[in-house]
């Protein structure tokens, strides 16, 4: 994207859009637990802010998050989902049961936490991957570097 | 032409045609994951995993493992994407088109 689309417009209305993407983002995650929503979702909306930053500002800019930078936060969902279902291992439980440690008060507390860091997970997954395959189809149009 | 290859496949996909007429109809009340799974999740999945959504009760918490798997293939079409469409050059920094 050695063109970028911007304008004065763009500019303004990317600037004024960004925020109240990323807080959506992170809202939809966060209360994925109690209404529609969750990772999958979260992570997609994540990764449309930072697309749209790039669009309209060029590569370098949407917080510099490069293809390496986007493949680490993918694999480090999957890692971090696969990691946090291995924790009751050790508290006697089977793999991805998150109440058996009981850290917190309540039945339902702590299996509260793990679902939501197994959802986070899942948005880094999902952003990560979305980011991937722009840069990659982005790159694809480039032209010659000089 | 490879016969034998032919005849096996043609048994398999004919035992599993059999066995598919003998499924429950699709959306019957009766059938057994609408008699004891849906009903279970939907009277105590809030009260087990402390999910007002459902959805995520399901998703996360009893099928955990099918999500982690979907997070799975989710990053492997990313980088099988990455391969394809030759972000090769750009992860090694160089251009080779």
């Amino acid at each position: 994207m050695r063109f970028p689309l911007g304008s004065p417009t763009l500019d303004a209305a990317a600037r004024l859009m960004t925020p109240f993407v990323l807080l959506f983002a992170a809202y939809v995650v966060v209360h994925g637990h109690d209404s529609p929503g969750g990772g999958f979702q979260g992570g997609v909306l994540l990764a449309a802010a930072v697309i749209l930053v790039k669009l309209v500002r060029g590569r370098p800019a949407g917080w510099e998050i490069g293809t390496r930078t986007a493949l680490g936060l993918a694999c480090a969902g999957v890692v971090l989902f696969a990691g946090i279902g291995v924790v009751p291992l050790f508290f006697g439980g089977s793999y991805l049961d998150y109440g058996v440690p009981q850290w917190l008060p309540g039945p339902t507390a702590t299996r509260v936490i793990g679902t939501l860091g197994i959802e986070i997970g899942v948005t880094l997954t999902v952003a990560g991957v979305l980011l991937v395959v722009f840069d990659a189809l982005a790159a694809w149009g480039e032209e010659e570097p000089a | 032409m490879n016969l034998p290859a032919l005849g096996l496949t043609a048994l398999v996909g004919g035992v599993l045609i059999h066995a598919s007429t003998g499924l429950p109809a699709f959306g019957d009340p009766d059938s057994p994951p609408s008699v004891h799974v849906s009903p279970r999740y939907i009277e105590r999945g809030t009260a087990e995993t402390g999910a007002a959504n459902l959805v995520t009760a399901v998703l996360a918490d009893y099928r955990g493992w099918d999500t982690l798997g979907e997070t799975a293939v989710i990053f492997t079409a990313g980088l099988a994407c990455l391969l394809i469409v030759g972000g090769g050059a750009a992860w090694r920094g160089e251009d080779d088109r």
